[in-house]
């Protein structure tokens, strides 16, 4: 565990960059500081390494002062990831990759060995190995960003501002790739943004801090969004808090009904049988959902008129996905009910809002009760 | 050729003997100014408010002529090659200290942070990282110092035959061959443009990191 204790950074000219932070990071978890520019967020991020050193308070690592070690040691037992990666732009991937191993005074094979081995771990094609970083996009550039800095391994590491400067889509992309490699690695990370969604997203637990270096809350992503502690907190996370916060409630309890999913070729009687649900999911011959059926009474020379049905929009895997998604489906579907496919894609069952609107206000309960329980 | 390549004697060297103290006395200085400029450079990035007067010093020393150094010179390193080499060494610095400081500024804040982060020291992140990307920058300075104190070795003839092809032109004159003349000129350019070439390729085989003409992402 990683405890800041009562730090402050106070720099020559008076201007405070980080006010009397205590937090307490957890082991093997991704704890987010998020905060405005000027918030002290990479300041705090940078004295975890010592490349800024504290004015006041001390910072444990498990236990012991980072003081006591010397500096380098420590922080090459630290992976550290950037913004806009600052790869050697002299060095091929494959030796940026290899860095801090060869500076622990591995071999240069079993140092290349091992960079290759992390290049698939963070899906870069290891045919990169010997390019140079200007020959590859943002996005790959910030992969060998994370594979560097896993390259030794370390319990360790620090991310600041890493996805920042990489346009929406490939950030989606490497967020996901994170949270994957962190499902597997289990390592112990700081990360830092000034983005709320990703912070969100990213961690198990987020610090806000305000401008001037103070901690506004910290709490799990959840927590935060139904209870925000202050005024500055509520306005830093924007809006739409509570659909936000239903990411985190799980689609699993959701009963759904088979009834209305009829096949293309349905005849009149088929039809007939999924009511009382106003429309049809009509699928193909394999399963998958093409589209509602809005007239279930009405036939065009007894078959559905493919041309004639509505669009369903976004389907949830239950189980796998949250309530939001499952709601989203239903407010984008015309027919206010929300469609549920396998890992397959074939339709599994259909929903309404109604019941997605009770297995939240259901989720709110347990919620509730787990935080009486805690306490 | 009418006594072209017709060296006289006094020169004490032939042709290519005079190629080859021209190029010993024009290249020597630059590195000896290289050698100097990249502590001075380091100490000038390391301390900001270093670079100013460093800069001023070395453009006042460029504006001193060489007769005045040759002349403060002369008492203690007489009518020799190094006479001549110190000045020049001296007017290398103007062009090498902003080329080597810009160098390594130019070296992305993100990279050096990443580089201190992975706990390289200043030592080796010096090495391993600020002059490697600054070599073609620093290239670029010496191929200027390289090319002026190939133009400006001539001026040793004025301390009796110490200025290799500048030589020719004295000759020229004394002993009416206006030939001499203009081998020296073309050969000192000729000199200039294959060392400037040899510097290009020097940086070519040196980064092969650098984005090339053509190259595809």
């Amino acid at each position: 565990m990683i405890r800041i204790d009562a730090v402050t950074k106070r720099y020559p000219d008076g201007t405070v960059a980080v006010d009397r932070l205590s937090l307490d990071i957890p082991d093997r978890a991704i704890t987010v500081l998020v905060g405005p520019s000027g918030c002290g967020k990479t300041t705090t991020l940078r004295m975890i390494n010592r490349m800024v050193e504290p004015t006041e308070g001390s910072i444990l690592l498990d236990g012991r002062d980072i003081r006591q070690q010397p500096v380098n040691a420590l922080r090459r037992s630290m992976g550290y990831v950037i913004q806009n990666a600052g790869l050697f732009q002299h060095r091929t991937i494959v030796d940026n990759i290899a860095t801090v191993p060869r500076l622990l005074g591995w071999g240069r094979q079993k140092a290349r060995t091992r960079a290759a081995e992390l290049m698939e771990r963070v899906g870069l094609d290891t045919s990169l190995a010997k390019r140079y970083p200007y020959q590859l996009s943002g996005g790959q550039q910030q992969r060998v960003g994370v594979a560097r800095a896993l390259a030794a391994d370390p319990p360790v590491l620090l991310m600041d501002e890493p996805f920042s400067a990489v346009d929406p889509v490939v950030r989606k992309g490497l967020q996901d790739e994170l949270l994957r490699i962190q499902n597997e690695l289990g390592k112990t990370i700081v990360f830092v943004t000034h983005d709320i969604d990703e912070a969100i997203k990213l961690g198990t637990t987020v610090a806000v801090l305000r401008t001037g270096g103070r901690l506004a809350q910290f709490a799990p992503p959840a927590e935060l969004l139904s209870a925000p502690a202050d005024p500055f907190v509520e306005d830093f996370l924007g809006a739409d808090r509570g659909i936000r916060r239903l990411s985190f409630f799980s689609s699993t309890g959701l009963e759904l009904q088979t009834g209305p999913v009829v096949p293309l070729d349905a005849d009149a009687e088929r039809l007939a049988a999924g009511a009382p649900a106003p429309y049809r999911l009509v699928t193909d011959a394999d399963g998958r959902p093409l589209g509602w059926w809005g007239a279930p009474d009405e036939l065009t020379g007894g078959r559905i008129d493919r041309d004639r049905l509505l669009p369903y929009g976004r389907p949830f895997l239950p189980g796998t996905d949250s309530l939001r998604t499952a709601l989203d489906g239903a407010v984008l579907s015309p027919s206010g009910w929300a469609v549920a496919v396998d890992g397959e894609g074939r339709a599994v069952g259909v929903v309404s809002q109604q019941v997605i609107g009770e297995a939240i206000r259901a989720a709110h309960g347990e919620d509730r009760q787990d935080a009486k329980a805690e306490r | 050729m009418n006594g072209f390549f017709d060296i006289p004697s006094d020169l004490q060297y032939g042709y290519f003997g005079l190629i080859g103290l021209h190029l010993r006395e024009a290249l020597l200085p630059v590195l000896a100014g290289l050698l100097v400029a990249l502590p001075v450079a380091q100490l000038c990035v390391r301390f900001r408010w270093l670079y100013a007067p460093v800069f001023g010093v070395t453009t006042v020393l460029y504006a001193v002529p060489s007769l005045a150094f040759f002349v403060l010179l002369i008492d203690y390193t007489g009518m020799t090659e190094t006479t001549v080499m110190i000045p020049l060494a001296v007017y290398s610095l103007v062009v090498l200290v902003p080329a080597i400081v810009d160098g390594v500024r130019s070296v992305p804040p993100e990279t050096l942070a990443a580089a201190t982060a992975m706990g390289l020291g200043p030592v080796r992140r010096y090495l391993q990282v600020q002059l490697p990307i600054a070599v073609p920058t620093i290239i670029a300075g010496l191929r200027v110092a390289a090319v002026s104190s190939i133009s400006l070795v001539s001026i040793g003839m004025l301390i009796g035959n110490q200025g290799a092809l500048g030589n020719l032109l004295n000759d020229a004159q004394i002993y009416h061959r206006p030939p001499l003349a203009v081998n020296s000129v073309l050969t000192t350019a000729v000199l200039g443009i294959l060392v400037d070439a040899a510097l290009v390729l020097v940086r070519t085989l040196l980064t092969p990191w650098m984005p090339r003409k053509g190259a595809v992402r």
